[in-house]
């Protein structure tokens, strides 16, 4: 084991603001004097701030459904994470890493995940816990720590590579190496307050991908940069990796994740809370469960509970190239949502549907294939249907699913608004965003439940100093 | 990168406070080098006199005393020419102040580099007192061109000696940077919990000037309150460069030997209190 992890806590006193200042202190001073217990005089601040808002919608949206219940955090919730004004940000983690392994570690803002590497990196240290770390460790929470804006792109490479654990001479033996890599030959001689924020960055990035330490720690830097040279950067990582150096990688971006690490981690309320393979753990962390994802079958047919005229029978969420794991999308190509089902009874008219929830809860979208919802061109479109199992597909476009974790609610009617079975959430899946969004600062989710491509239109209405003949016109 | 020694780092709550990464801080000795680096280049980039600030401050500084002091307040200067009076005090002063005020702020300033990367912290403070020896040099050899000026030229070269004390001259500046450090690393443990340190430090660094003999001779307090005076580190310090180089100045056993205790109390207490205070200041900052 590279490194051991045991109980790592660390608890933060809540209302830190109160005794920033001098006075507080003596404040609190004078309360004790007489007697009372001055942490009963600051604020508390609720576990819900936590960024958790969104989370807690989501339990009530899993509530809803019985199927969707599970005994997570069931454990999490029996030691609050916040008491008598402490607040556990990480609460008795433990796991252990072998070498060579690229370890992910992913979870929701306020989840312990920052908390966790900043305790591995020694920047603070733990309340109650120990780890240890067995072999030359650098860590890189943001590129281009240090660097400073009068000094040149050489004097920064050397001044940021020694605070990240090298020597001088391993980066004069490394530094033409680093300047390939960062493609900025021309300019390593000119401060870096004059480099673009992509030059700085791509210098920043080339320092810290030639340091070659036995544990990297490695916080969601890859955010950083386009496309191409992110790509660059997670070649080099996996580089890294081949040679026997272990990893330890926070991120966001799941499909960074998917495609770099062996082993991830789900940190939860200061938990681990998945220990496991990264695409099992993406699907926890996006609070799907794993028996619904991306397909669901049910043998003998979900039944409509009044008049048996049809039986659902599946439903499956596909792309074409089927190259990515159960229950992952490519959020730039089509998807399918494709549901089977069996009628029982000559000559009924029947009308699959869909609802899409996002994975807090909120409705997305129905479709229908029946009149009153759209005018088909379907061949089975408000069609009678003879005894036999159908399927019938629905297809969501390419690039309008955000990169985030969706529901399908499939349902089974006569028509539009006379619906006999609804199965909710019954399939989940995820879309990735693989890096080709053309967003360049790569931050590869974007807000809002979907991410259409809608078209701009700009005209130039006038010179910026003839606004007032344009007035008068 | 040798992998065949095992490095092992161990992360625990409470790591004993006692315990200065000394070994630690070798290993590092190379950021240390591009730190003091980076001091001296990014203060003189985009200026046009460049490194001739560091001369050109206490020559003015010195030249203000001088018409303040001298011929408004008509303080007495132990015999000496005002101007290498003033700037003897200034210049060791000012090596002090750097030192001092320079560190002061270590943790404040520094929050977003500590933030983000572990490296020993105590580089940073020590790199601000190495890059302040070169303008002291620069300073120094300024203040010997006007020793020579005066001791060649005017009258008053009777009253100028120089002292064979001059050869403990390395053993004062590293008296001097242990000082500054000493009370700029408290300052620092201190600014970090309470910001109220931040607004004191420049009136503590004026006050503290003007309780050491800098615009004045020791000689000029009364012997029975000489020993508050000699208290101060500082005071015996800048007495030493006036006895050393000008050939006045009270410079005792006693007060010599005060003033370095009182020096390495100051710096091993600050070297303390910023270890204990950089284990976790990270939190609360």
């Amino acid at each position: 084991m590279i490194i051991t992890v045991d109980n790592l806590s660390k608890r933060y006193r809540l209302g830190q603001i109160g005794i920033g200042t001098f006075r507080d202190a003596v404040a609190r001073t004078f309360l004790r004097l007489r007697g009372h217990n001055p942490d009963d005089h600051i604020g508390r601040l609720d576990a819900g701030i936590e960024g958790h808002s969104g989370y807690a919608s989501y339990k009530r949206a899993q509530g809803r459904s019985g199927a969707w219940r599970a005994s997570e955090s069931s454990d999490a919730e029996s030691k609050p994470r916040s008491e008598d004004g402490y607040f556990w940000a990480l609460r008795d983690v433990t796991f252990n890493v072998r070498q060579g392994e690229i370890l992910g570690i992913i979870g929701k803002n306020g989840a312990g995940k920052s908390t966790l590497l900043k305790l591995l990196t020694r920047i603070t240290e733990p309340t109650s816990g120990r780890a240890v770390l067995r072999g030359r460790t650098a860590s890189l929470l943001e590129v281009g720590t240090g660097f400073h804006p009068d000094l040149t792109g050489r004097e920064n490479v050397y001044l940021n590579g020694t605070m990240l654990g090298m020597t001088r001479r391993e980066i004069d033996s490394r530094f033409d190496a680093i300047v390939d890599f960062s493609e900025i030959e021309a300019f390593i001689d000119t401060p870096v307050k004059r480099y673009s924020s992509g030059m700085y960055v791509r210098l920043a990035f080339a320092v810290a991908a030639h340091l070659e330490p036995e544990i990297l720690l490695v916080d969601e830097v890859l955010a950083v940069g386009d496309i191409s040279f992110q790509r660059k950067c997670i070649g080099k990582m996996s580089d890294i990796s081949s040679q026997g150096r272990t990893v330890l990688f926070v991120s966001h971006n799941l499909a960074s994740i998917t495609s770099l690490c062996t082993r991830c981690l789900v940190v939860d309320n200061g938990r681990v809370d998945f220990d496991g393979v990264p695409d099992e753990a993406i699907r926890r962390y996006l609070g799907l469960n794993e028996a619904v994802a991306g397909e669901i079958r049910w043998d003998d047919g979900v039944p409509c509970p009044e008049t048996d005229v049809a039986r659902l029978r599946r439903v499956r969420v596909y792309q074409a190239d089927g190259t990515l794991p159960a229950g992952m999308v490519d959020r730039m190509q089509e998807t399918y949502i494709e549901i089977e089902y069996e009628n029982l009874c000559e000559g009924e008219h029947l009308a699959p549907g869909l609802l899409l929830r996002d994975q807090v809860g909120t409705p997305l979208l129905v479709a229908c294939n029946a009149p009153g919802f759209i005018l088909g061109s379907d061949a089975w479109y408000d069609r009678p249907y003879g005894k036999g199992r159908y399927r019938s597909v629905c297809t969501i476009p390419a690039r309008l699913l955000n990169a985030r974790g969706y529901l399908v609610t499939a349902s089974l009617g006569s028509t539009a608004s006379t619906v006999h079975i609804v199965e909710e959430d019954v399939v989940s899946f995820v879309a990735n965003d693989l890096g080709d969004s053309g967003c360049p600062q790569g931050s590869s989710t974007s807000f809002g439940v979907i991410w259409p491509e809608l078209a701009w239109r700009t005209e130039h209405l006038a010179q910026g100093d003839d606004q007032g003949e344009v007035s008068r016109e | 990168m040798n992998s065949k020694t095992t490095v092992e780092y161990v992360i625990e709550p409470n790591r004993n406070w006692l315990t200065i990464p000394w070994r630690e801080m070798v290993a590092y000795r190379d950021l240390l080098y591009l730190l003091v680096r980076r001091d001296f280049v990014a203060q003189f980039k985009q200026t046009v006199l460049g490194p001739l600030w560091f001369v050109l401050q206490p020559l003015l500084l010195t030249l203000v005393y001088t018409v303040v002091f001298t011929r408004v307040a008509r303080i007495p200067t132990d015999e000496l020419p005002p101007v290498l009076f003033y700037m003897c005090g200034t210049i060791a002063w000012q090596y002090f102040a750097k030192c001092f005020g320079g560190t002061a702020t270590t943790f404040v300033g520094q929050a977003h580099l500590f933030g983000k990367v572990y490296f020993p912290r105590l580089l940073v403070p020590f790199s601000v007192v190495i890059s302040g020896v070169f303008a002291f040099a620069l300073q120094l050899l300024m203040f010997l061109g006007f020793v020579m000026y005066f001791e060649l030229f005017t009258v008053a070269s009777s009253t100028i000696q120089f002292r064979p004390a001059i050869v403990y001259l390395p053993l004062i500046v590293i008296q001097m940077a242990l000082c500054g450090l000493g009370a700029g690393l408290w300052l620092s443990a201190l600014t970090a919990k309470y910001r109220d340190f931040a607004h004191l430090l420049t009136l503590f660094a004026q006050v503290w000037m003007y309780l050491t003999p800098v615009i004045y001779p020791l000689s000029r307090i009364p012997e029975n309150w000489r020993w508050v005076s000699v208290l101060n580190p500082v005071t015996s310090i800048v007495e030493w460069f006036r006895f050393a180089f000008l050939g006045s100045g009270t410079v005792l056993t006693a007060y010599v030997c005060t003033s370095v205790a009182v020096t390495l109390v100051l710096f091993f207490s600050g070297v303390l209190v910023f270890n204990r205070t950089e284990r976790t200041f990270i939190d609360t900052v």
